[in-house]
C-alpha cells in the first residue's frame, strides 16, 4: 500500500535521468501518515508518554524527509551547475543541525522523565544514534553541493558525471529505504538496504577505476576529476549511514546489535522468533 | 516544486526557496516550559513555621503556577509535607504550630484574620496518602462535600455526582453500582473516589500528599493519568517520596531538604540538568 504512492521512489528507480526537486513537506506529511499505522509504541496508560514518543518518531520522520531531499538536491544541484540549488542545500543544512539538537534534546528528556524501558528503551537509544547518521548524511550532501559550485564556479565540465547520477540514485534509494524501514519498522526492507550497501560499494570501487584511467589518460583532468571522487566518496558514505540506520532500526526492534555481524548472521537474528 | 517559476525567479530571491517544512514549530514544541510565563496560583513568601520551639520551615519563597502540576521532592522530613499542608491551614489542627510569613491565593493572605478556613479547604482541596473514603454509598462519598455546602437538589447532585466521577475516571467502574458501600471499591479505585469527592466541590487548587504510595502500580500510573488530565482544570500539587513519580507527572519541581527550598524549576530542567549540586545528588541517589 504505502509503496504504490510513493512516486518519488519510483522515479529514482526507474528514471535514472529523473532526478527532480520534490517538496519536502508534502513527503514528509505523507511518510507520518504511514507512520500512524505502525503505533507500536503508543500503547501506554500515560497519554503523555505516548504523545512524547509520537512527536519524537515524528520529527526524526521529518529530519529524515529533509535528509532524503538534501541528498538528491546536492546530486541535481551538481550535474545541473544550478549553483542557486547548491546554496539552498547548504542553507537547509542548518534546519538539520537544529532538528539533530532538538531531537537530542527529546531523546534526554524522555529518558529522565519517563524511564523508559525495554522497547521503549531500545526506540528512544535507536532514535539518538540514528539522528546522528541522518545527520552526517546531511553534511555529506553539503559536501556535494560545495564542490558543485566550485566546479560550476570553475567553468569545468569534467567527466565522471554518469557514474555520480548512478552512485546517487543508489545511495538516494538506501537513504529512502532506511527511513521507510524505521517508520514501518519493516526488517526485510532494512535488510536489503544493507546488502545494497554491498553493491554500492563495488560501484563505488569501479567507479574509482574509470576515473583513474580518465586522470591517466590526460593529466589535465585531474583537478576536476578529484573534485568528482570527493563526491563519490561522500555518496559512499551516505550508503553507509544508510546502513547503519537500518541496523539502528533492526535493534529497536529484536534488540539483538548487529552492526559488527555479518550480513548471513543479522539475516538470522531477523527470521528469529518471527 | 514548479521548476520553470523557481529558475526565473532564483536569481532575485535566494532567500524565497523553501522546503516546505516549518522547524521553528518543532523547536518551539520542544522549548521548556519557564515560571515566568505562567500565571501564578499561590505566592508563598517568607513562610516560617514552628512546632513548639523548632523551625521546620525557614523562610520560603516561591510560586505555584497556575493549571500545572507542582511536585515537591526531598527527603523524609524535610518539610514538603508540612508546607503542603500550610496551603489550606492544616497546620492550625497541630498543637504548638505557628505561622510567621504569607501565603498568597488571588493575592488574599489565607493567614489573614478573619479569612473562612472552611470556604478555603473547599478553594483548596487535599487528598492523603491513604485512601479514607467515608463508610458511605459510593454516591454519598462524592455527593457529601455539596450537600455540607447546603445543596440539596437531587438533580444538581446526581449531575455533579457523575461529573466528578468521570473527571476522577471512575464512572465507568461504578457507575452500575453507585449505592454499594465505598469501602467494597479497591484501593487505587478508594483512592480516585476520594479525589472525586474532592473535585465534587469545584476547588482551585488540588493538594496530594503521597497519593499513589500505598497503590499497586497499575493503579498508579491511572493516578498520574488522572492528575495529568486534571491538570487541565486544577493548580495541582502534589508530594512524593518517588522521585520517579515526580518526574513523569510534574511540570515544576521543588527540591527541599532541611526545612529550606533548595531549588525550583522546571522539571525537565531539574531533572536534566539540575543547578544545586545537592539536588543533583539527591536525585542522582548520592545523598547521605
Amino acid at each position: 500500500m504505502p509503496e504504490s504512492n510513493d512516486s518519488k521512489a519510483q522515479a529514482l528507480d526507474t528514471d535514472s535521468q529523473g532526478l527532480e526537486e520534490f517538496d519536502a513537506g508534502a513527503y514528509v506529511e505523507r511518510i507520518i501518515n504511514m507512520a500512524q499505522n505502525s503505533d507500536v509504541h503508543l500503547q501506554h496508560i500515560s497519554q503523555q508518554f505516548n504523545t512524547e514518543l509520537r512527536d519524537l518518531r515524528n520529527h526524526v520522520l521529518v529530519m529524515g524527509g529533509l535528509v532524503e531531499k538534501q541528498v538528491s538536491d546536492a546530486t541535481l544541484s551538481l550535474v545541473n551547475a544550478d549553483t542557486e540549488l547548491a546554496q539552498f542545500v547548504r542553507q537547509t543544512e542548518d534546519d538539520i543541525d537544529k532538528l539533530e539538537v532538538t531531537i537530542d534534546e527529546e531523546c534526554t528528556r524522555v529518558i529522565a522523565r519517563r524511564q523508559p524501558t525495554a522497547s521503549d528503551l531500545r526506540l528512544v537509544m535507536g532514535v539518538a544514534k540514528m539522528v546522528s547518521d541522518l545527520e552526517r548524511i546531511g553534511d555529506e550532501a553539503e559536501k556535494i553541493a560545495k564542490i558543485g559550485i566550485r566546479l560550476t564556479e570553475e567553468g569545468q565540465a569534467p567527466r565522471g558525471y554518469v557514474e555520480v547520477r548512478h552512485i546517487s540514485n543508489h545511495v538516494g534509494q538506501m537513504v529512502h529505504d532506511a527511513l521507510d524501514s524505521f517508520t514501518r519498522f519493516d526488517l526485510d526492507l532494512a535488510l536489503r538496504v544493507m546488502k545494497e550497501d554491498k553493491a554500492v560499494d563495488t560501484e563505488y570501487k569501479s567507479a574509482m577505476r574509470s576515473l583513474v584511467t580518465f586522470m591517466m589518460e590526460d593529466p589535465r583532468n585531474i583537478t576536476g576529476i578529484l573534485n568528482i571522487i570527493w563526491v563519490l566518496r561522500s555518496l559512499e558514505r551516505i550508503g553507509d549511514h544508510s546502513r547503519n540506520i537500518c541496523e539502528h532500526v533492526i535493534y529497536m526492534v529484536k534488540g539483538k546489535d548487529v552492526r559488527h555481524a555479518s550480513l548471513e548472521k543479522t539475516e538470522q537474528i531477523i527470521e528469529e522468533r518471527r | 516544486m514548479n521548476d520553470s517559476m523557481t529558475q526565473t525567479t532564483a536569481h532575485q530571491e535566494t532567500k524565497s526557496r523553501t522546503h516546505g517544512i516549518d522547524i521553528s514549530a518543532i523547536e518551539r514544541s520542544a522549548e521548556d516550559i519557564s515560571i515566568e510565563q505562567e500565571t501564578i496560583a499561590l505566592q508563598v513568601n517568607n513562610l516560617k513555621l514552628y512546632y513548639g520551639e523548632k523551625e521546620a520551615l525557614h523562610g520560603i519563597d516561591m510560586q505555584i503556577p497556575q493549571k500545572r502540576v507542582t511536585a515537591f521532592i526531598g527527603p523524609s522530613g524535610c518539610g514538603k509535607s508540612t508546607l503542603l499542608r500550610c496551603f489550606n491551614r492544616m497546620n492550625d489542627l497541630v498543637d504548638g504550630c505557628r505561622i510567621d510569613g504569607r501565603i498568597l491565593l488571588e493575592d488574599q493572605n489565607i493567614y489573614e484574620k478573619g479569612v473562612d478556613v472552611a470556604e478555603l479547604r473547599r478553594r483548596v482541596g487535599m487528598v492523603f496518602q491513604k485512601p479514607n473514603p467515608f463508610p458511605k454509598s459510593i454516591y454519598e462519598n462524592v455527593a457529601y462535600g455539596l450537600r455540607i455546602q447546603g445543596i440539596n437538589k437531587k438533580r444538581v447532585i446526581d449531575e455533579t455526582v457523575e461529573w466528578a466521577l468521570k473527571s476522577a475516571a471512575l464512572w465507568d467502574e461504578v457507575k452500575d453500582r453507585l449505592n454499594e458501600s465505598a469501602l467494597g471499591l479497591s484501593g487505587g479505585q478508594q483512592q480516585r473516589l476520594v479525589i472525586a469527592r474532592t473535585v465534587a466541590v469545584k476547588p482551585e487548587v488540588l493538594l496530594l500528599d503521597e497519593p499513589a504510595s500505598a497503590l499497586d502500580p497499575l493503579s498508579t500510573l491511572k493516578i498520574e493519568e488522572l492528575i495529568h488530565e486534571l491538570k487541565d482544570e486544577y493548580t495541582i500539587v502534589i508530594v512524593t517520596h518517588n522521585m520517579q513519580q515526580a518526574a513523569r507527572v510534574s511540570d515544576y519541581t521543588a527540591f527541599m531538604y532541611m526545612g529550606d527550598l533548595i531549588e525550583f524549576g522546571s522539571t525537565n530542567q531539574l531533572f536534566t540538568n539540575p543547578v544545586s549540586k545537592q539536588t543533583e545528588d539527591y536525585i542522582t541517589g548520592r545523598y547521605g
